[in-house]
């Protein structure tokens, strides 16, 4: 079995982000960089699959500036047999993103598409949902369980109100969410192994898809700094409060 | 209590710009270690550094190693840790390729060993020791040594130690008693070694002890120390682990600092004697454990970069959310934190504009090391070695010394607090302690600076480096950034101090080598500051480039020009003042009589 999984790049989970001067979006120039914490636990999935017999291979796919192939070959290093960029320098959305994974689905055949349930830049969590409806295959978000099972795959999801068990066709997308695995460590050994392996790089143009923005972002803001707290007498004037001020009941 | 995050940032700078990767991987042996490969191995080092290291150092301190009848615990959690380190396969990193290491330059280990050294200093001892064996069976090891030992140490699966001192031979290894009596294949090594690290452990299948010891009738003195290469399971015909070696850990020491490391007392022969094997050619052991100890004082002046490093990001931390009064003329309004406190900024600029010269020093000598050991033209080899030799003992000296005071200046920041051991600052400076001691004490760094690396060749090479410093911070006048132009006078003043010394020591060391002796340390510490000058002088030029060409990394640009302006003014001005001590002060030390005291 084929497994497709798809990587971003973003801004190091550990780096405190700092709203750019222009109000434009976040500063990302000179800042560490990393694979989504979500796409990571992706990639392990596959190589831990992988490991087990159940895929032979393994295709990483990140859609971004040419430095999203150092996350490529972070997932590589990890274990995925060989990466594509699909390189722009338009800033894309989940949409795009969306095609751009049907038009390398069409290429490569896959019996199965690993996503993170979502970036931590923009927390969108869209992207593996629209693949599956582009496609018109089964989806299953939010995965803390995948077992493939022949031409089904037995999946548990996590929902609100607990887990969710079901069964799914393949082929299909599987959205991951935290407690699917714990990502390993990369070993030195692979780190050197991994520039050696295939990094295929392309254009949305050659794959027919139009990458540029559906939706404008009019203005990005730090969140309101929190404000010092005042002690209050009683209930009544907590309730005048809520009802006054901040006019939430 | 803080977390460890690996300077990243600096490291790259360092290793791409001031030292220069392009003239590494220009260089055949090391093509492949291009910018993307060194950060994609610093990146995911500094990760296991910061997740796996790190939160092992203080219960290594509080727990520490135990001693039980002959067995060595270390503390919780380092057994799980090194297996980790070893899958990962961080301990073949320098390792040969034909025994299965990656064979990466030393400017790349130095970095990475930096982290780990920074994360958990008494954990990365260990590994340390290992590529210490490694490197003298590599040097000096027959193949059939070579094939037992170099597959199992640079995976990591067997680890290694250096047995060089006895009570009676500290500093003066001609004293060493060590027997080894010829029997067969093999010799029979009966004696104690003392200050053996991690010479007693479970968390390696085998230990691998080198060993100097005497033959029978071997000359007295330095001349008659054999090698010897002791494991404490004798390997079986297929190289696993076999019987016990009558080899065994006697006691280990209680310490100031490092404690989760064992410092053992290693008894050979106990019951008639460890089999042990000869390293390279009889009576010139010593002659090879000194190239070998060449790399290992590179390190550990490296492990006082690292602790240094760490004590500043722990005292950073604490500056920035300890909140204690207000700003300096307010009276009234928010109390702020400390890092406010023009004092306490100046603390934190000292420590850390040292540091960045520290770094920047030690890598300088890595990547001469990786010349000297592989570049293509002769002539290029052997300046490079007499470079890195030239560096050895001034990177050892005084990055550990540095490393004592800016641990000390981060116990300080945190006040009363720091003094408390919960705070972990404390740590810090008792583990930077053994660094200034052990290979090597700062007094026999300066003798072997004075001496072997000055003395010797009439300051032929410090001649050579001062004319480059000279030529470099008379560049500095022609940038067009004023900030960079203005390091110049103090610059040139502090190398000219280092000429002037430098003059005087080459002058009086044939006839009078006490006088050197008696200010050869503040000799040292002179080098070492100006030698750490220059290179922020540098540091600060380049940043001065990369901000005219665009404006991408100005923050980070900006910022090295200022700590370089701080480095500058208030430790520069030390130069001259060292130079007078030197040129001055011998007299008054020899004048002054054992009886006097």
């Amino acid at each position: 079995m084929k497994v497709l999984v798809g990587v971003k790049r973003v801004v190091d989970p550990n780096v405190k982000v700092r709203v750019k001067a222009d109000g434009s979006g976040v500063e990302t120039a000179n800042i560490k960089m990393a694979i989504n914490p979500f796409c990571e636990i992706a990639v392990e999935q596959a190589v831990r699959m992988k490991e087990a017999g159940v895929v032979t291979e393994i295709v990483v796919v990140s859609v971004g500036l040419p430095q999203c192939q150092e996350t490529l070959r972070t997932a590589m290093a990890m274990g995925a047999d060989r990466g594509i960029l699909v390189e722009t320098d338009v800033d894309v959305q989940p949409l795009a993103v969306a095609k751009v994974m049907k038009a390398i689905i069409a290429k490569e055949n896959p019996q199965l598409v690993i996503m993170g349930k979502q970036a931590v830049d923009n927390d969108c969590n869209q992207t593996g949902q629209m693949i599956a409806a582009l496609m018109g295959w089964p989806q299953a978000t939010h995965i803390s369980k995948v077992e493939p099972a022949g031409d089904v795959a037995n999946v548990t999801r996590e929902v609100d109100g607990g887990l969710e068990s079901l069964t799914i066709k393949l082929p299909a997308v599987v959205t991951a969410d935290l407690r699917l695995n714990e990502p390993r460590y990369v070993t030195l050994p692979n780190i050197m192994k991994a520039k050696k392996k295939p990094l295929e790089v392309i254009k949305p143009d050659a794959l027919c898809v139009d990458v540029a923005p559906r939706l404008t972002t009019l203005k990005v803001v730090e969140p309101a700094k929190r404000g010092s707290g005042v002690k209050l007498a009683d209930v009544a004037e907590l309730v005048n409060k809520l009802k006054n001020e901040a006019k939430v009941i | 209590m803080s977390t460890y995050a690996a300077p990243l940032k600096d490291m790259q700078f360092v290793i791409e710009e001031l030292v220069g990767l392009a003239d590494i991987t220009a260089m055949p042996a090391c093509a492949e270690v291009t910018p993307d490969l060194v950060e994609a191995v610093l990146g995911e080092a500094g990760k296991f550094a910061a997740e796996v290291l790190d939160p092992l150092n203080r219960v290594g301190d509080e727990v520490g190693a135990a001693w039980s009848d002959g067995k060595v615990t270390p503390p919780p959690g380092f057994a799980g840790a090194y297996q980790q380190f070893i899958d990962a396969g961080w301990n073949s990193l320098s390792g040969p390729t034909e025994f299965g290491g990656q064979g990466l330059p030393h400017i790349v280990a130095m970095a990475v060993q930096e982290m780990w050294n920074s994360a958990n200093m008494a954990f990365c001892l260990c590994p340390m020791l290992t590529s210490g064996v490694i490197e003298a069976l590599k040097l000096r090891g027959s193949d059939a040594q070579k094939n037992l030992f170099m597959g199992k140490l640079v995976a990591g699966e067997w680890s290694g130690t250096m047995n060089l001192t006895e009570p009676q031979a500290g500093s003066d290894l001609s004293a060493v008693r060590t027997q080894a009596v010829p029997e067969g294949n093999h010799y029979l090594i009966r004696g104690t070694k003392i200050f053996i690290t991690w010479g007693e452990h479970d968390m390696s299948r085998n230990i691998v002890h080198l060993v100097l010891a005497r033959t029978p009738g071997a000359p007295e003195g330095v001349k008659g120390i054999s090698l010897f290469v002791v494991p404490k399971f004798l390997p079986n015909g297929d190289g696993s682990p076999g019987a016990r070696n009558d080899v065994k850990c006697v006691s280990i020491e209680h310490k100031l600092g490092i404690h989760a490391s064992p410092t053992c007392v290693m008894a050979y022969g106990e019951n008639g004697g460890a089999i042990g094997y000869m390293v390279g050619e009889e009576n010139r052991g010593l002659e090879t454990m000194f190239i070998m100890m060449n790399h290992a004082r590179l390190g550990v002046g490296l492990e006082g970069v690292a602790i240094a490093e760490r004590a500043y990001q722990h005292a950073l931390d604490y500056a920035k959310t300890r909140v204690q009064g207000r700003a300096i003329g307010q009276r009234s309004g928010d109390r702020v934190s400390i890092i406010h406190h023009p004092d306490v900024r100046r603390m934190l600029m000292s420590m850390k504009s040292q540091i960045e010269a520290m770094r920047a020093l030690a890598y300088t000598a890595s990547a001469a090391l990786d010349k000297a050991k592989h570049h293509p033209d002769d002539n290029e080899r052997k300046r490079n070695q007499a470079y890195v030799d030239l560096l050895i003992p001034i990177v050892k000296g005084w990055c550990t010394e540095q490393a004592i005071e800016i641990a000390s200046t981060g116990v300080q920041i945190h006040g009363g607090t720091g003094f408390i051991e919960a705070s972990g600052a404390a740590q810090y400076l008792r583990d930077a302690r053994i660094t200034a001691i052990y290979e090597g004490t700062t007094g026999i760094q300066a003798a072997d600076l004075v001496g072997r690396k000055i003395g010797f060749e009439k300051g032929a090479t410090a001649a050579a480096v001062i004319a480059q410093m000279r030529k470099d911070v008379w560049g500095l006048t022609q940038n067009a950034h004023a900030g960079v132009t203005a390091l110049h006078a103090a610059l040139s003043r502090a190398v000219e101090a280092l000429a002037q010394a430098t003059k005087w020591v080459v002058d009086q060391f044939p006839a009078d080598p006490n006088a050197v002796a008696a200010v050869s340390v503040p000799y040292l510490k002179l080098w070492g500051i100006v030698a750490g000058g220059w290179l922020m002088g540098r540091a600060a030029e380049l940043c001065a480039g990369k901000l005219a060409a665009d404006a991408t990394d100005a923050d980070f640009c900006e910022t090295k020009i200022a700590t370089a302006r701080f480095y500058v003014e208030h430790v520069l001005p030390q130069a001259p003042a060292l130079a007078e001590e030197i040129i001055g002060g011998a007299a008054s030390v020899l004048e002054f009589g054992e009886a006097r005291f």
